[in-house]
């Protein structure tokens, strides 16, 4: 396994670490965004945002409810696409490839970067259905064994199997919150993503749910690359490595999780983790 | 499951290089099944569209010209040997009305009885090379001219005696001649029309005595069977406006009222869950089935006269009934309950409330749904055929409980008339009239939405 | 007469308004004590009292009068008459009530006819004056009555209230008494052509003759309902076939893939075939698409009548079209975005997105649209009337002529037979079997529809 970019180390607060785009350098960069813009008709949703994503880490986006946060991680995986008068302009690089280059088939795209809702959203199917819906359509199972196989190990990583292992043809929205959220999870690692973004993953979830979520999401970072958007900056703190604070459409500051928490530059980074506003 | 082994957890990378391969071998595949869904898609929006286009235009190409028809213009001298009867009586010489009437009646009989077809014979040979006789003259004009003439005789006496310019409109036959809407190079057995008849014809055509003019007795003349050529719709106009008439003044109080208590006061219960359902089926039953219970009570149980507008118009209020309903319902959902807590807020009672501040604000909504069930039984056929309405009428109806026919009914009446060659095209233009009015009546209720809509 | 009643009655109405009004304001200024209500209360409170009972006397008057003065007549007329047919003794009565009327009629008035006559003219005379004077006597009594009642504790406006609400409920009765109209009536007759012919010859007959008999039973004829039902079921189906892929993939076109532009045009342009009258179509199929067929059939070689299963069904599947796209859309519209979202999200393409997930999730819905289309379907009368070509063979071939129920029931009542015919009484039969039939199909789909609508809510 390889070492995760800013190990979370107590107390680990070194005046190295502290440039902003410095402890990301370190780590090879998954994804790459270049002076992205946003607009949806007149709106200007996000203005000039650059930032660097490590790979096999945690990224966590925050910032006050409306700083398009969650716009910025929809751009990652193109479901912009799908908003009427949406406008992305500026570089995002996943790798090498600019995703919104011509040739890049976003199926692909998709398939690579998978991404989890805020809100559960278990297909009306079984829960068995559900896993393989992805490989299904993407042809990634050859028999049915190798398809079983697929969703018992997407299950085991979504930490969900010896709860359903008895009860696969039951249907997905049987689950309860906490499940259907694992087994959204599931869903999107069995198509075996490198990138997973999470937009809020645990804001319809009970606190006990919430813990077990943010327990996978430590688990998950050993083999994926992770940005989730969260407005709980404790959860933040918990699962991410890298944090990015997110206003009126602008990234005002990224760094390691600790600096922003302890000591970030920017006053309104300050205002925000000390609860000012938000 | 259980048996299946699990593979040695293989290193990260790999089944994800192996993935993202084989999810770019089945691109191309999964891009075409997308283009080919699409196109089904495009096809299936392009055909309904088609449908559509083709309808309208099958029509009004088949009925437009329907609305012009081959009419000659002669010079009729009104011949006082052939059709003086005195002057009309004047009230004046009478010592009472009845007395007056009677004289009157005897005028009018004895003008009827006078032979107009001779003077129409005799203008119209006027015109031809050689004279033509009698019976290929009767055959070239509509017989209803002939009373068309004596009627302008019974209005103007002081016309008798001169010679006037009179258009003739030609007989259906002539018509279809005229048009071309029969193979000409057909043998003579199987025309409508003798050679002779039609050597009348050409010529009046090539002298430029026979000429197309528009057909504006379609919408002024009722039905006719002996004269087919000036058979028009206003028996059938009128009609239908006596029969949404009744629609209108017993459909819409019934309706909006029972909306207005299943929406505002009606308790959760048992009754009322009974209501709302059967409401809905009654609104998926088929029209047909109104027409049985209309046979079945209105006509049999009930006696009310065959082929009357108040018939009709009751069973056509009975289908638009749960219509206005629904639509009532629905407007009255869309108020806020804001407003009505406001109101109640006040001190209003619950029918305070609705009549002062709830029902106000959707007489649009009401009016619109209205005018669309109004459109709806206005097009209705199937149920008036069963209680009666597609008898024969020559008369324009001037009342609820007079004989009378309707619009769609008209055009059922009229395709199935034998001489096809002209009964189509004249359907086809009685279409253009019910869909033009059912055109102008949704308009209006798309203008009245437009123009009230409430924003909330 | 009746108009000169009704007006007399709403001025004794407007005077009550008036008088209750400001009796109620006097009445208050004498006691000095606050008016429960508005004097505008008591005034209604008045005119309702005097209107009602008085208008309620007079419309069953109205109602029952020709009906009792008919009775009256034939009680009247010779024994020999009272005993004859229907036929005889209706145009007995007509006569005689003509006479009364002064109206005059054809030939002789004789002797027992002018005294029936009399008669009628007699009780028509009491029957009047007793109902004008009950009616005068209910709309004094009742403004008298209330006018004295007004006190300031008396609630008029609850009084008032509760009428108005009770009215609002008659209304939204008068659709189930249409429902129980249909039943009973439906019934009845069904019941009284059962006594002609066997239930079992009827819904199991494989033959369809209803005025000449091979039996000799009487003239009764054959009344196989079979070979109706195969007919309807030929031209529902190819309607359906039409209907279902056309208009389930005009409503995903145009919700997943059209721009908003061509969205706003072609929906208004479909739900047009909505709006056109079923003759219309009728006269489409009969005019153009037969014809077409037939010319098409005779290139290929196949035998294509020009009115048949085919083109009715044809027709009406188009006419379904808008029914169907309609209630798909609103359908389909209503699956959460989170469900597409997610499939989308996982890499899916929409046509699968569309495929596997939304159109699963939206199946009960859509299900009950086609249950509704069905319904639609058998009830089609006029386009099946005019194209489907009348030919009540039990046979299953489409390209050929077929008659449907509709179709029979309106050959069947518009044809000069006698009412209580079997031939006649038999639509009736057919009606409440078609009846039974939407009435299933409807109860089911728009409970499904109802159960998925508010799975999404």
């Amino acid at each position: 396994m390889d070492q995760p970019a800013s190990p979370p180390t107590k107390m680990g607060v070194s005046v190295t670490s502290r440039a902003t785009e410095g402890s990301a350098a370190a780590a090879p960069v998954k994804v790459s965004a270049q002076n992205v813009d946003v607009f949806y008709g007149e709106k200007h949703a996000i203005k000039g945002v650059s930032i660097n994503i490590p790979e096999r880490s945690v990224t966590a986006f925050i910032g006050p409810s409306g700083c398009g946060k969650s716009t910025f991680l929809r751009c990652i995986n193109r479901m912009n696409d799908l908003i009427e008068g949406c406008r992305v302009t500026g570089r995002i690089l996943l790798d090498d490839d600019d995703i919104n280059d011509r040739s890049v088939d976003v199926v692909l795209l998709r398939a690579r970067v998978g991404m989890v809702f805020q809100k559960p959203n278990p297909f009306p199917k079984s829960i068995y259905d559900n896993v393989a819906y992805g490989p299904k359509i993407h042809g990634l199972a050859r028999t049915r064994a190798e398809m079983d196989a697929i969703v018992e190990q997407s299950l085991r990583k979504a930490a969900l199997w010896d709860e359903v292992k008895d009860r696969l043809k039951e249907p997905g929205t049987g689950l309860s919150g906490g499940q259907q959220q694992r087994l959204c999870i599931a869903r999107a690692i069995a198509v075996s993503p490198e990138v997973i973004l999470m937009d809020e993953p645990c804001s319809a979830l009970d606190p006990i749910a919430t813990a077990r979520i943010e327990e996978l999401i430590d688990e998950l970072r050993q083999n994926y690359t992770i940005i989730i958007v969260t407005h709980s900056m404790q959860q933040a703190a918990r699962v991410s490595q890298q944090t990015a604070f997110f206003h009126l459409g602008n990234l005002v500051e990224t760094g390691s999780t600790e600096f922003m928490f302890t000591n970030p530059h920017d006053q309104r980074t300050q205002d925000y983790i000390t609860g000012r506003f938000g | 499951m259980a048996d299946v082994a699990l593979a040695p957890s293989p290193a990260p990378d790999a089944p994800r290089t192996r993935s993202a391969d084989l999810i770019a071998r089945s691109l191309s595949r999964r891009r075409r099944a997308e283009v080919r869904f699409r196109a089904y898609g495009l096809a299936a929006v392009i055909a309904a569209i088609a449908f559509v286009v083709f309808l309208f235009w099958t029509i009004l190409q088949s009925g437009l010209p329907a609305f012009f028809q081959a009419a000659m213009t002669v010079e009729v001298t009104l011949d006082p040997a052939v059709i003086d009867v005195g002057p009309r009586p004047v009230r004046a010489d009478f010592p009472n009305e009845a007395a007056f009437a009677a004289a009157d009646l005897a005028w009018q009989t004895a003008l009827a009885g006078k032979n107009f077809g001779s003077l129409i014979e005799r203008a119209v040979n006027a015109v031809l090379a050689t004279p033509a006789s009698s019976r290929d003259i009767r055959a070239i004009y509509a017989s209803n001219e002939r009373f068309r003439l004596r009627d302008m005789v019974a209005a103007d006496p002081g016309l008798i005696g001169r010679t006037i310019p009179f258009t003739l409109v030609a007989s259906a036959d002539v018509d279809v001649w005229f048009k071309g809407n029969i193979d000409r190079s057909l043998p003579e057995n199987q025309q409508q029309l003798t050679l002779a008849q039609q050597q009348i014809t050409d010529a009046m055509i090539a002298d430029g005595t026979m000429k197309s003019v528009f057909a504006s007795w379609i919408f002024t003349n009722v039905d006719s069977r002996s004269s087919p050529a000036t058979a028009g719709l206003a028996g059938a106009f009128m009609g239908s406006l006596f029969m949404m008439l009744v629609v209108i003044a017993l459909s819409v109080p019934i309706g909006v009222a029972g909306a207005i208590y299943l929406e505002e006061f009606a308790p959760k219960n048992r009754i009322t869950d009974l209501i709302e359902v059967n409401i809905n089926n009654l609104a998926a039953v088929p029209s047909i089935v109104f027409g049985l219970l209309g046979a079945a009570v209105f006509i049999n149980a009930m006696h009310l006269p065959l082929s009357a507008p108040i018939v009709g118009g009751l069973v056509l209020s009975l289908m638009t009934l749960p219509t206005i309903i629904i639509a009532t319902r629905g407007v009255l959902r869309a108020v806020p309950p804001s407003i009505r807590e406001a109101a109640t807020g006040l001190g209003a009672s619950r029918v305070q409330v609705v009549f002062h501040h709830v029902l106000p604000l959707v007489i649009p909504g009401i009016l619109t749904a209205t005018i669309i069930g109004v459109a709806q039984a206005l097009g209705e056929t199937a149920p008036l055929l069963l209680v009666g309405m597609s008898a024969f009428v020559a008369n324009i109806p001037t009342g609820l409980f007079d004989q009378s026919t309707a619009l769609p009914v008209q055009l059922f009446l009229w395709q199935g008339n034998e001489n096809r060659n002209f009964f189509e095209p004249r359907t086809s233009a009685a279409i253009i009239v019910l869909l033009g009015l059912m055109i102008l009546l949704n308009a209006l209720a798309i203008f009245l939405r437009q123009r009230f809509q409430t924003r909330w | 007469m009746n108009l000169l009643l009704i007006a007399i009655l709403l001025a004794l109405m407007a005077v009550g308004y008036r008088l209750g009004t400001r009796r109620s304001r006097r009445v208050s200024t004498e006691r000095k004590e606050r008016l429960h209500s508005l004097p505008q209360h008591y005034g209604t409170l008045v005119a309702l009292w005097c209107g009602i009972p008085a208008f309620i006397v007079l419309v069953l008057w109205m109602a029952t009068q020709s009906g009792y003065l008919e009775s009256v007549a034939l009680s009247e007329l010779p024994a020999a008459v009272q005993t004859a047919d229907e036929g005889t003794k209706l145009s007995a009565v007509t006569r005689v009530m003509a006479i009364a009327d002064g109206t005059g009629v054809v030939g002789e008035v004789s002797a027992e006819e002018q005294a029936a006559a009399d008669a009628v003219a007699q009780a028509r005379l009491i029957r009047t004056l007793a109902a004008v004077a009950l009616a005068a006597a209910l709309a004094i009594g009742g403004f008298l009555f209330t006018l004295r009642r007004i006190t300031p504790k008396l609630q008029a406006r609850d009084q008032i209230e509760f009428v108005v609400k009770a009215l609002l409920f008659v209304s939204s009765l008068i659709a189930i008494l249409t429902t129980v109209g249909i039943v009973l009536s439906m019934l009845t007759e069904a019941i009284r052509f059962f006594s002609f012919v066997s239930p079992i010859d009827f819904f199991f007959g494989t033959e369809w003759r209803p005025t000449f008999s091979s039996t000799g039973a009487g003239g009764a004829g054959e009344y196989g309902l079979l070979p109706l039902l195969l007919g309807t079921l030929l031209v529902s189906v190819i309607a359906m076939l039409v209907a279902i892929p056309v208009g389930l993939m005009t409503a995903i076109y145009l919700a997943n893939y059209a721009s908003p532009r061509l969205r706003a045009t072609a929906k208004p342009i479909i739900e047009i075939l909505a709006g056109i009258p079923t003759i219309v179509y009728g006269f489409f199929a009969l005019v153009t698409v037969g014809p077409a067929l037939h010319g098409l059939g005779e290139t290929l070689g196949i035998d294509i009548s020009a009115t048949s299963a085919l083109t009715a069904g044809l027709v009406m599947g188009i006419m379904i079209i808008p029914f169907i796209s309609s209630i798909a859309d609103d359908i389909i519209t209503q699956v959460p975005r989170s469900l597409r979202d997610g499939s989308l999200g996982l890499g899916a393409t929409k046509s699968e997105t569309i495929r596997k997930v939304i159109l699963p999730a939206a199946l009960p819905g859509i299900v009950g649209a086609f249950l509704l289309a069905v319904s639609r379907a058998i009830g089609e009368t006029m386009i099946v009337v005019l194209a489907a070509g009348n030919s009540p063979v039990l046979q299953g071939n489409p390209l050929e002529a077929v008659s449907t129920v509709t179709v029979t029931i309106v050959n069947q009542l518009t044809g000069d037979t006698d009412f209580a015919s079997p031939q006649s009484l038999v639509a009736f039969a057919l009606g409440l079997t078609l009846f039974v039939m939407t009435l299933a199909l409807n109860v089911v789909a728009l409970y499904i529809v109802r159960k998925y609508r508010e799975q999404y809510d």
